[in-house]
């Protein structure tokens, strides 16, 4: 079984409609995974039919009680995250600013202090409309730990992929280059960057490509809306050529992307004759790496 | 006043709307505009500013100090991160997992783990007429972003108090970094698109702001595309639409060239002049 990542660096790439698109050509070859944790939607492509849902529990928070705090201010004085301030005497924790590091309830001279596991969000398990299993999740609002999560579905859609016999694992990531993106590029064999032809799309591919890497995770580019700017598409495919990152695809600008969102549906659902022979020649072409 | 531009979902126009509105404020005051997607920021490809200064960040994680250890083992078992692990006779430091809390640090009986610097990023500060531009990159590799964006916060604070008008360009997503970027806002500027990704992060986005009791407003970009599901949603909510940027493939053309919008479509003068009124009427 094979792990294939698709991440972008820069958002709104058109990663989830691309992952989507490879989730209908690999329905019954692949478990699909959606790590981006705090803005997962791939479950608005492929309609989860059933699904198994868990907590997910990962980190602390402290709590003074009220009762027991003798109003020392010690606990304030050692947070780093300015995340405990008095009020009317009496020492509270904004719950939104606490890091869970524990150091106050170390240290707290009248044990006022408790730090209960966080329920950090919640992960599913379901069976997508077009019959592939797919692990999603959701982090909770500001929640810490959204690399955790993002382990934490891997290995369940890894756990998925090994049961059902499949040949592979497709997870989607999130934007950026810090810590769910790591989580997510942590064992996997594949990489599928998605740009787009902007310069801003460009930087954000390289910082993210310096990032893979480190992993020395091989991997393969699709320029989407190569038409928008020729220039600087001709830049991204010298770059992928310098840095040995395959150019898998150039996809020119198009209304049907949003429009097969709106519809809830992938793009080879929303066009079939235009989108299927596109990721046929992908799908075989990272077939045949693999 | 603090303007934090923030979105749920990636690549909704958040660098856009941050660079253009602060490049057209300063057509008429000073503003401060600092770019805290500090994992991918772009701002500086939009901005064609004078460069003042580079500084690096630091942040304090704990040394090993061998010779006065006495491998009791009590920063191992108190980390709340696993960023210290005793070993046989060796205690492992892992920065990545560290949250500079200095528990271990301060707690220490031997004294045996002192703070000691590590590279976060690089702030860049730039000027370019009435606007002051400070783009904060995260270095490759670090895991969390949050303590660069705080750090970045604070030299805002020092270096330049005296600007009235701030503009930030958030990260994407609700989770502990955009929440450090936006929380120290006066007013935000939600931006989404019409699209059912659109209208399900922007509502994660909502209930994020909602919890930090910040005023807020949204900004609906691509607009034409999709369906009016988010219309319907700003309606029922009782939010306020700032402004639409509609959906034009010129639009992307200008974007990917690193253009400025209001320069070259008029009408988007119109749309960055409503949000500044209304973000300033809050105060």
């Amino acid at each position: 079984m094979k792990e294939i990542v698709i991440i972008s660096g820069k958002g709104g790439t058109g990663k989830s409609s691309i992952c989507c698109a490879l989730a209908h050509l690999w329905k019954d070859r692949a478990v699909i995974a959606d790590c981006d944790v705090d803005a997962a939607d791939m479950h608005l492509i492929l309609h989860p039919q059933s699904s198994e849902s868990k907590d997910f529990f990962s980190g602390i928070k402290a709590t003074i009680e009220a009762e027991t705090c003798s109003s020392c201010g010690l606990c304030a004085s050692v947070c780093r995250f300015d995340a405990i301030s008095a009020q009317k005497g009496k020492y509270l924790v904004n719950q939104l600013d606490c890091e869970g590091c524990a150091y106050c309830y170390r240290i707290c001279p009248t044990g006022a202090i408790s730090i209960p596991e966080q329920k950090v969000g919640q992960y599913h398990i379901s069976q997508s409309r077009l019959g592939c299993t797919l692990i999603h999740a959701q982090l909770n609002i500001g929640a810490e730990n959204s690399g955790k999560l993002v382990s934490k579905v891997k290995s369940v859609a890894r756990h998925q992929a090994k049961q059902e016999h499949k040949d592979f694992l497709l997870v989607d990531g999130s934007p950026g280059i810090g810590c769910p993106v790591i989580a997510s590029l942590s064992g996997a064999h594949f990489v599928i960057l998605v740009t787009e032809a902007s310069k801003s799309g460009f930087s954000d591919l390289k910082r993210v490509w310096e990032l893979v890497k480190r992993f020395n995770i091989p991997g393969a580019c699709i320029v989407n809306k190569a038409d928008i700017n020729p220039v600087i598409c001709r830049e991204i495919n010298e770059y992928l050529l310098k840095e040995k990152i395959l150019a898998l695809s150039e996809i020119p600008y198009s209304e049907d992307f949003p429009a097969a969102i709106s519809m809830g549906r992938t793009l080879m659902e929303q066009n079939e004759s235009t989108w299927r022979p596109i990721f046929e020649k992908m799908g075989n072409a990272i077939k045949e790496i693999m | 006043m603090r303007i934090a531009i923030a979105s749920g979902k990636g690549g909704t126009g958040k660098t856009t709307l941050a660079v253009n509105l602060a490049l057209f404020a300063a057509e008429t005051e000073p503003v401060l505009l600092m770019d805290l997607d500090v994992e991918e920021p772009n701002g500086s490809i939009f901005v064609e500013g004078v460069l003042q200064s580079e500084t690096a960040v630091y942040r304090e994680v704990p040394r090993w100090d061998q010779s006065a250890c006495t491998l009791c083992g009590k920063c191992s078992a108190w980390c709340a991160y696993n960023a210290l692990l005793k070993l046989g006779d060796t205690i492992l430091v892992m920065p990545n997992l560290c949250h500079s809390c200095h528990a271990c640090s301060e707690l220490c009986p031997a004294e045996a783990l002192p703070m000691k610097q590590e590279s976060l990023g690089k702030l860049s500060y730039l000027e370019c007429g009435n606007l002051r531009f400070v783009e904060s990159k995260l270095d490759i590799g670090l895991e969390q972003a949050s303590p660069l964006i705080a750090e970045s916060l604070k030299y805002a604070d020092k270096m330049f108090s005296d600007i009235g008008f701030q503009i930030i360009d958030s990260p994407p997503g609700t989770a502990c970094a955009m929440l450090s970027a936006v929380k120290t806002a006066d007013f935000v500027v939600l931006i989404s698109e019409p699209t059912p990704f659109g209208l399900h992060d922007l509502n994660l986005a909502v209930e994020t702001i909602r919890q930090l009791s910040i005023p807020f407003g949204v900004v609906v970009n691509r607009d034409g595309i999709g369906n009016d599901d988010i219309y319907k949603y700003l309606e029922q909510e009782g939010i306020v639409l700032l402004a639409g940027i509609p959906n034009q493939r010129r639009i992307a053309e200008i974007y990917s060239q690193g253009g400025l919008l209001y320069k070259a479509i008029p009408e988007f003068r119109t749309s960055l002049d409503k949000v500044l009124r209304y973000a300033k009427g809050i105060r």
